[in-house]
């Protein structure tokens, strides 16, 4: 595909930006320390980028899906944990909002999201309730008019940093699996909200992830978001644009083990010439390169049906998310072993970056997930 | 009669435009003097200076110690610092007054300020930060014998629009260093050049000339009026200047410090200490923030020649080599042994200057204990 | 009150370079950026816009696609650009461009109060002439090389770098400053800025829109107007392959000091 002069523009804004402010010296520290960098949040957040998708009344940037599509692959081309910084606000924070808020909510809630300055989550996994999110427990039981809600929600990304999550719970007990669930924006700082300890993750460690309790948390009704009892199909829409955010953050990383790769093979030597004058090395390179191409194609091609409202945008997006996740993964593994020795030490890059790519095909639906989407477009 | 830059017959001889500081004399002045007595006498004319201060006189003499036949000096108060707008007016007028045929300056800060300004007044062509200047068609085919690839014997030199033997020809470098080109003023005067600091060679200072050049005191006018910006204070930077352009030798590093910067940088350091030189840098290690700016060598930052120039872990990115590549001597240590500073280096050694550093340290301290 | 800023696309010379086999560049297959110190000039004026409220206006020469630069400038925080473009204005040398700018700039309106923003110099040509001379075309008092600006009123307060140090110079408006690295750093474009760019202004002033104007004449402009012309280009030699020394202990840095010496080198 090629990009029309709008979108190119993007592409270098978010290239420039991340190749100039990303440095090794930021990396590094989120990666030690776990911990959120406000600074780089800010920063960010100051050129527009949590707002990239958000519509320009709702306080946001008035880019499409294609614009987010970009953004999230160049940032992760540099740094996924950094590109999960920009994403959240445009997918699953502010993505229920947009499909099944009211005006006020929206006005309420989106223009501090899209300006940096409100943090909003997106509580839907639980222990017990993971690929099969209709085995949702939480519950918001009415209570005059009030809601009270109490529950667990794990491996929240974000949670320590939040204002604000979305999150999804039983509000018709009688209904069973994903029916009778809706869905709530709950204030982080009300009583009866806690926080779980960090998680110790295998990748992604710059971003902190724990699980959020609630005991007894009253909320109002006007946190009641889209109509009552009907909030996992919203919570599915959602899941749809998150995916082509995760999808495009797969083929960022994917570039990003060709990067290296491809630096690597040639400076270093060995029997006396660059190994990339091997075939055994310079096949992996052409693998990796055909392989994350197609998956930004599907990427692209899927964010075009999205901003098309086309009906089979959320099965594209399911494709990408699974294809480019795999290649990613697939990606990073060539990348390591082209490093040998040196790409299992932490001095090289491309070992955190096998590491961090073991999430892209996990969070926001499995690869497996992905393929039952995909197969039961075909088969239902 | 009315001035008229293209009446070319009317202008005759060479001018320096001789830049002082605080009452001393900026050094790339002595150049200038010098090359514009070699162009002086390839036309067969005289050389003058012409310098602007407050009381100035007494630096006036020195200037013919270099080559100088007379010394246009403009004393006042006025003119004690430098402004854009009173050294233009003073300068266009005397060139409208005296009308040399060529004008150098200095391709400084304050050069470069001023010289376009006044090309402008007057109607005439500049070449900028030139880094070679011909009038004989004969040395410049020699320059280019040495410092080109092109085919000397079978190309055109004659040209229909100018006479090739007496306009001047003004060399520098393009595009980063890529290209060079040479630039000419055919049709208006004076042809005038800015020329970068340190690369023109300054000739052997002559005592009998210096005490015979003649010195003029031109009328002129200026007020207060003509001046429409006002200096506020002077400030000499408080650290010590790195003298990078006058050092004959230079210790330069390169992102090659990288894993531990100031290890580098006192490897540097010791080795400059005890050559008796000064430590450069490439672009990249001032654009880290790693070190200050006036030690940057390269497009962006000094052209250098010294004796001995000694790059570690730098790699030798052409904007880096245009700034060093004519140093006497060349020495490069890169871990590399691809780096395309290697090209140009007359002596190469392939390794990590961590560890070459220190020992080339200890072989010149030995080499110089065995005198 | 409004600053415009003279901007111009240039090829990258950080990167590849190629050169034709006659000795001139090979542009086609060059990157093309905006100058950098251009840049500086830029923050520098949206600086003071988001201070003081400033118009900011891009001014360039060029080609008819250096309209992509001039979109991307107002993503970042211009409001309005305009493409000085026409045959006639090519191979035009530092004293005809600045004749073309200074004619453009005082057609598109140059008023009291207003100041000209510029970088020090591009890294394609590297004169630092065409700033200084739009200056003395229109009549304005420069300053180059600025550091720091202050603005106080109508007065600004530049501190102007020279080698060994700076002077600090004040200027009263309508001036023209010329802006070094050192300056700024310059921002990004906007997301929000990507969005829009494409429909703010950008005017086109071609050889009809400035014909009349008094600095146009067609012996000071183009190539044919130019007072300094290219006589001969070439490409710099390579220095001769050195001598590469085995090996990097001791004995390897022994004999190059020996070599040195020897030569009275050291």
């Amino acid at each position: 595909m090629i990009l029309d002069k709008k979108h190119a523009l993007q592409r270098k804004l978010f290239r420039e930006f991340a190749e100039n402010e990303f440095t090794k010296e930021l990396q590094d520290e989120l990666e030690a320390t776990g911990e959120f960098n406000w600074d780089i949040h800010n920063k960010m957040a100051k050129y527009g980028f949590m707002g990239t998708k958000i519509p320009a009344e709702y306080g946001g940037q008035g880019g499409d899906y294609l614009s987010y599509a970009i953004m999230d692959e160049e940032l992760a081309r540099q740094d996924l944990c950094l590109a999960i910084y920009a994403n959240t606000s445009n997918s699953l924070g502010g993505g229920p909002l947009m499909i099944a808020g009211s005006e006020e909510q929206k006005q309420q809630y989106l223009p501090p999201v899209a300006r940096g300055e409100k943090i909003l989550v997106f509580g839907l996994t639980e222990p017990g309730a993971g690929s099969d999110a209709g085995g949702t427990t939480t519950t918001a039981i009415p209570d005059g008019d009030d809601y009270i809600i109490n529950g667990r929600k794990c491996f929240i990304s974000g949670a320590p940093v939040a204002d604000w999550i979305i999150i999804f719970a039983k509000t018709d007990l009688t209904k069973k699996g994903s029916r009778g669930i809706s869905m709530f924006i709950v204030d982080m700082k009300l009583p009866g909200v806690s926080l779980g300890a960090h998680e110790k993750k295998m990748g992604i460690k710059g971003y902190p992830t724990c699980d959020v309790v609630f005991e007894d948390v009253r909320v109002g009704k006007e946190c009641l978001i889209g109509p009552l009892h009907k909030g996992f199909q919203y919570a599915m829409k959602t899941l749809d644009g998150g995916r082509l955010g995760v999808a495009a953050m797969a083929v960022g990383l994917g570039q990003a083990c060709i990067d290296e790769a491809v630096k690597y093979s040639k400076e270093r030597k060995q029997f006396g010439r660059p190994i990339a004058d091997f075939q055994g090395v310079s096949f992996m390179i052409a693998d990796m390169e055909a392989e994350i191409e197609a998956a930004r194609q599907l990427v692209y091609h899927a964010a075009v049906l999205k901003d098309a409202g086309d009906p089979e945008a959320g099965l594209a997006c399911s494709k990408a998310k699974y294809f480019a996740a795999e290649a990613a993964n697939r990606a990073a593994y060539k990348a390591v072993q082209i490093h040998g020795g040196y790409g299992y030490i932490q001095e090289y890059k491309v070992e955190r970056l096998y590491r961090d790519a073991r999430i892209l095909s996990i969070f926001e639906g499995t690869s497996q997930i992905q393929q039952v989407v995909i197969a039961n477009g075909l088969l239902k | 009669m009315s001035y008229n830059s293209a009446d070319i017959a009317a202008f005759k001889n060479v001018w320096v435009f001789c830049e002082q500081r605080q009452g001393k004399m900026m050094p790339t002045t002595f150049e200038l003097i010098s090359e514009g007595r070699k162009l002086a006498d390839e036309l067969g004319v005289e050389l003058c200076g012409i310098l602007l201060g407050d009381d100035v006189d007494g630096i006036a003499n020195e200037l013919g110690g270099y080559g100088a036949d007379k010394v246009y000096v403009y004393n006042s108060p006025l003119l004690k610092n430098y402004t854009t707008d009173g050294y233009t007016k003073v300068i266009a007028e005397a060139v409208e007054e005296f009308k040399p045929e060529i004008m150098l300056f200095g391709a400084s800060n304050i050069g470069r300020d001023l010289a376009p300004r006044c090309a402008a007044r007057l109607h005439t062509g500049l070449c900028a930060d030139c880094t070679h200047l011909d009038v004989d068609l004969e040395g410049y085919k020699e320059f280019l014998r040495s410092g080109s690839s092109l085919d000397i014997e079978n190309m055109k030199w004659e040209s229909p629009l100018f006479d090739v033997n007496t306009n001047l020809k003004m060399t520098r470098p393009a595009f980063g260093g890529h290209l060079m080109a040479t630039i000419v003023c055919p049709r208006f005067r004076p042809a005038m050049a800015t020329v970068r600091p340190g690369v023109m060679q300054k000739r052997p200072f002559d005592e009998a000339a210096a005490k015979a050049v003649e010195i003029l005191h031109p009328e002129f006018s200026l007020t207060e009026a003509d001046i429409e910006t006002e200096v506020v204070e002077i400030v000499k930077a408080a650290k010590k200047m790195v003298d990078l352009i006058g050092a004959d030798f230079i210790v330069s590093v390169g992102r090659g410090i990288a894993k531990d910067v100031e290890g580098g940088i006192k490897i540097a350091e010791e080795l400059a200490e005890e050559l008796g030189g000064v430590v450069g840098s490439s672009r990249a290690v001032v654009d880290a923030g790693w070190i200050s700016a006036d030690h940057q060598v390269g497009q962006t930052g000094k052209t250098v020649h010294p004796k001995v120039y000694i790059a570690l872990g730098i790699s030798g990115a052409i904007q880096h080599k245009a700034g060093m590549q004519d140093s006497e001597c060349i020495i490069a240590v890169n871990k590399n042994d691809a780096a395309p500073i290697f090209e140009i280096a007359d002596y190469g050694i392939v390794g990590d200057l961590f560890k070459v550093g220190p020992l080339l340290l200890d072989s010149i301290r030995a080499a110089k204990a065995g005198k | 009150m409004k600053i415009i800023v003279t901007v111009k696309q240039v090829p990258d010379t950080s990167g590849k370079v190629a050169v034709n086999a006659d000795g001139t560049l090979d542009r086609a297959s060059m990157q093309t950026i905006i100058n950098p110190d251009d840049l500086n000039a830029v923050e520098a004026a949206l600086t003071l816009k988001d201070e003081y409220g400033y118009k900011v206006v891009a001014f360039t020469m060029g080609p008819a696609p250096a309209e992509g630069m001039l979109r991307e400038l107002m993503a970042m925080g211009v409001d309005e650009t305009v493409l000085v473009s026409a045959r006639q204005f090519g191979g035009s040398d530092t004293y005809a461009t600045s004749q073309i700018l200074a004619a453009a700039i005082d057609t598109y309106g140059f008023e009291e109060g207003d100041i000209i923003m510029a970088g020090r110099q591009a890294i394609d040509g590297d004169t630092a002439q065409v700033g200084p001379q739009i200056a003395e075309k229109l009549h304005l008092p420069q300053v180059t090389y600025a550091g720091e600006i202050k603005k106080d009123g109508n007065v600004l307060t530049v501190k102007r770098m020279l080698e060994d140090g700076y002077m600090t110079v004040k200027v009263k408006t309508p001036c023209m400053i010329t802006c070094i690295k050192e300056l700024n750093t310059p921002r990004y474009m906007t997301v929000a800025g990507t969005v829009k760019c494409w429909d703010m202004p950008l005017t086109v002033m071609d050889f009809d829109a400035l014909k009349d104007h008094e600095l146009i004449d067609a012996t000071t402009i183009g190539l044919k107007g130019s007072p300094t012309n290219i006589y001969k280009s070439f490409t710099p030699p390579q220095k001769g392959v050195g001598m590469m020394l085995e090996g990097c202990g001791k004995e390897t840095t022994d004999k190059l000091v020996g070599i040195l010496t020897d030569k009275h080198i050291i």
